[in-house]
């Protein structure tokens, strides 16, 4: 165990963590972080998925050590003062989620795409976005969720005539 | 569903002899809610209490509850049901009814699910039954509660009732302008009433909060994080639990040295006959801890899938006689197909997990289940407890799809707690979740048939192997269908139900041979199913389908395929359209899926919409590339990595028609979405192709021939 100083959320944290100790398990057991979720533990669902100075990363692969240094954004950092993000507020105007599981990992990995290429085509989307697993399998309104956060509008037809 | 197809469903995942009797204590509930008005309903209809409020067992029960609503002073109103919500929306649909027949805000309500303590018994949240059993109970006892609300305000007021109205969530006096909301009118006084009978509910043509599309509730908190999912439960002094898994199925240990791991400071190593876990302070090290563990397993010789539909079909007993044989000797084509399922994953992203904590000899577990009762036998059961003495609280969890009715991971972390002495928060991995979970059951479907150059059926038999019941009967018109489910006891892997149950496998068993047969006297594949269709719900959703894809105004291609499938189950009528293309490669990709769905009066078409579409999804896993792959009692693809579920990149065009049937009861609609896509597929990959692929999944990246 060592001290580990992280910057989460732009607070300066402190805590004990084994050198090769996941930097999920250290935000989501000894800071009570609980919106970074556990899908896999192998980098293959993006449910873990952190900002690392702004970069989409896959917590349960990252080292907390290797975290140090960085600034770590989770799901709880993105609310400033009562207000949501672009993102968060599109996902939620697209009902784009069922248990909401994937939802964190879903909305920081589309924040940390817009912040590199604010209006990306559909296939950038996809490409994002592709390492992301929704079981519940709502991924047509979480890409429309994105499209609407960038305020490109809605491709007509599909799921998002609402009845 | 019949009462036999929900004990068969309840069999399933072994509920049987599980059950005891609901330990009602009305008193203690009284005392819980305070003042205001209880509504409780008793009497409801056979099927009803046979899967709410009292004993599956048949036991009679003094009072038969399925759930209370009560109103505090506030004009607060608390809903208690046994459902759960997993991500179907029916925390929000739910809660809808009963503000639509209370005529109260939606804001007012809240919905209290799935914690033992405090709602009354129920099976379980399985078989799309939440909508068509809760949902009129629930508004049953909603408009109890207006009615009785009125007669209260009519009393205070020396006035006749029938003058009176209820309109959100106030009781006023047209005639004097004289108004009073339900708090008030509840106030001080502790008023109850149980309901009898069936009163008229309010007409779907009518409703104004029911019927729209109310957001899900507590959206913010899902993306915020702030959520609390069973995972995500935390306990003062809570501490980490691991399990030692064994090295197979049916395995024995032989040997355990836990020696290296006991020295790990902070690390107890827990020991019970072939249970063997560690507790740590952080999971971590428990992880560390548990790698530490040197174990011997004896694995007993057992089949791998390459020899599993053999298997399969011997062990679920077949004497291969057809016993159509008349009715296909007058037949113009005869055809017998052979169709296969194989076992998948529900892979939730959630995986099991369980917060356990003994305090006072209460065991309290907090656990993701669709079962929140059938968990609570099974803790009382495997720690010797009183009814009283165990309590499970079902937080809205990260989805099951019929993966989560049982409670392994629930008694392992109350073993765990026990031997700690502190609560124990265990989360499987994402391989003991693809391992130690149970399995949507492989099959083997035969299908002999007889139909006439006009496109007429007469002759019709289905099997299924293993697989189950569900959907195998066919809604076509056919003298004397033989359609029957074999079942076999000894399957080599764990198998449950899943998400429509065998109605993926029999609707894919059908459904690609109703598209055979239409090529056989060649008519095109919706008119010659048209023709053979009486029901008109079915009718209506593949002519909605159709009509919305443009069904017959592209002819397929080689490199362009069009299929389509439908079918009914539980209530639910779907009918879907899918275009595929072949690309130069001869790989299969899905481009274009349109599917229409009728389930009666919709109660959220928004949230109706997200789980069709969802389903739909889910079916695309199914249909082209998911598999469990296993050799001696090991699953060899248990990850992410090697067991593939479907990604934005799988996702076509997708495309909900929704009919809303405002004539009809509202039936569940979490599971008969998923039954046509896969069929549709295939019939699309024929169209473009003519290779007839009869197997699921039909491969990953599916390459044909031809
Ligand atoms: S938990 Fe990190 S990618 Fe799945
Ligand atoms: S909403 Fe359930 S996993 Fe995405």
């Amino acid at each position: 165990m060592a001290d580990l100083k992280l910057r989460v959320n732009g607070v300066e944290m402190q805590v004990q963590a084994a050198e090769d100790e996941p930097l999920l398990w250290v935000l989501r057991n000894k800071l009570g972080l609980t919106g970074t979720k556990y899908g896999c533990g192998e980098g293959q669902c993006g449910a873990c998925t952190v900002l690392l100075d702004g970069r989409a990363t896959r917590s349960c692969l990252t080292p907390a050590a290797a975290a140090a240094g960085a600034k770590i954004t989770t799901v709880e950092g993105l609310e400033q003062h009562g207000m949501l993000t672009p993102v968060q507020q599109a996902f939620l105007e697209e009902g784009a989620f069922q248990c909401g599981y994937c939802t964190s990992g879903m909305v920081l990995a589309a924040t940390a795409l817009l912040a590199e290429q604010a209006h990306p085509s559909d296939a950038q989307i996809v490409e994002a976005m592709n390492g992301n697993v929704c079981r519940c399998g709502t991924y047509p309104r979480i890409l429309a969720a994105i499209r609407r956060a960038t305020h490109t509008p809605v491709k007509k037809g599909a799921d998002y005539d609402r009845g | 569903m019949t009462v036999d197809e929900l004990r068969l469903e309840a069999e399933l995942h072994e509920v049987r002899d599980r059950i005891r009797l609901f330990e009602l204590d009305r008193r203690e509930f009284l005392r819980l809610c305070g003042g205001g008005l209880l509504v409780c309903a008793a009497g409801a209809g056979a099927l009803v209490a046979q899967e709410s409020g009292r004993n599956f067992g048949g036991h009679q029960l003094p009072q038969e509850v399925s759930a209370w609503i009560h109103i505090d002073a506030d004009g607060k109103v608390t809903v208690y049901t046994g459902k759960v919500e997993i991500g179907q929306n029916i925390r929000t649909s739910l809660a809808q009814s009963v503000a639509e027949e209370l005529r109260t805000p939606f804001a007012s309500i809240t919905m209290v699910m799935g914690d033992t303590d405090l709602v009354p018994w129920d099976m379980g949240t399985f078989g799309s039954r939440s909508t068509p059993t809760m949902g009129p109970q629930l508004r049953t006892m909603a408009m109890t509660a207006r009615e009785m609300l009125i007669e209260t305000a009519a009393e205070r007021w020396k006035v006749d009732p029938a003058s009176l109205k209820a309109e959100n969530g106030r009781v006023t006096n047209p005639a004097t302008r004289a108004s009073m909301g339900y708090g008030e009118i509840t106030k001080g006084e502790k008023l109850t009433r149980a309901v009898a009978g069936d009163p008229p509910l309010t007409p779907a043509s009518e409703w104004k909060i029911a019927g729209t599309a109310v957001p899900k509730v507590d959206g913010r908190e899902f993306v915020t994080g702030k959520h609390a999912y069973p995972s995500d439960i935390v306990r003062p002094g809570m501490v980490f639990g691991k399990v030692l898994r064994p090295a197979g199925y049916n395995a024995t240990l032989v040997s355990v040295d836990a020696s290296a791991a006991e020295k790990i400071p902070g690390v107890q190593v827990v020991r019970d006959g072939d249970f063997v876990g560690v507790v740590a302070d952080d999971v971590w090290t428990a992880e560390q801890a548990l790698l530490k563990i040197d174990a011997k397993w004896q694995v007993p010789p057992q089949i791998s899938n390459a020899e599993l539909f053999a298997a399969l079909k011997k062990g679920a007993g077949d004497d291969g006689a057809s016993e159509i044989e008349a009715a296909l000797a007058g037949a113009d084509v005869k055809l017998a197909r052979t169709y296969t399922v194989a076992y998948i994953a529900h892979a939730p992203l959630e995986p099991r997990a369980a917060v356990a904590e003994w305090a006072d000899g209460k065991l309290t577990v907090w656990t993701g289940t669709q079962r929140p009762f059938g968990v609570k036998d099974d803790l009382a059961k495997a720690f010797r407890l009183g009814a009283s003495q165990v309590r499970v609280i079902m937080p809205d969890m990260g989805s099951g799809y019929g993966g989560k009715h049982t409670g392994e991971c629930a008694v392992e972390a109350a073993r765990l707690a026990k031997a700690a002495g502190k609560p124990v928060k265990l989360v499987w991995t994402r391989e003991e979740e693809f391992t130690w979970a149970y399995f949507r059951p492989a099959g083997v479907m035969e299908i002999r048939s007889g139909v006439q150059r006009d496109g007429t059926l007469v002759a019709w038999e289905h099997h299924n192997y293993n697989s189950g019941p569900s959907g195998v009967g066919t809604p076509y018109m056919v003298a004397n269908p033989v359609t029957r489910y074999h079942e076999w006891r000894d399957a080599p892997l764990a198998q449950g139900s899943y998400r429509g149950l065998a109605a993926t496998a029999n609707h894919f068993a059908r459904e690609t041979h109703m598209d055979e047969l239409a090529h056989e006297v060649a008519m095109d594949p919706l008119e010659f199913r048209l023709k053979n269709l009486d029901d008109a719900r079915l009718q209506a959703v593949f002519t909605a389908a159709a009509e919305r894809f443009g069904w017959g105004k592209m002819k397929s291609t080689a490199e362009r395929g069009f299929g389509i499938a439908g079918g009914t189950e539980k209530g639910g009528y779907t009918a879907a359209c899918v275009e595929v293309e072949i690309d130069a490669e001869k790989k299969v990709h899905i481009r274009r899926v349109v599917q229409a769905w009728e389930s009666g009066a919709v109660v959220n078409p928004d949230g109706l919409r997200n789980q069709i579409l969802g389903a739909m999804v889910q079916a695309i896993g199914g249909a082209l590339f998911e598999s469990i792959q296993f050799a001696n009692g090991k699953v060899t693809n248990p990850r992410f990595a090697a067991y593939r579920v479907p990604r934005f990149a799988d996702t076509p065009e997708i495309e909900v028609v929704l009919i809303d049937r405002k004539d009809l009861a509202s039936a569940g609609a979490g599971e008969t979405g998923i039954v046509a896509v896969a069929p549709a597929v295939g019939n699309a990959i024929f169209a473009a192709t003519g290779s007839r692929l009869r197997q699921m999944p039909m491969g990953v990246g599916t390459v044909v021939s031809g």
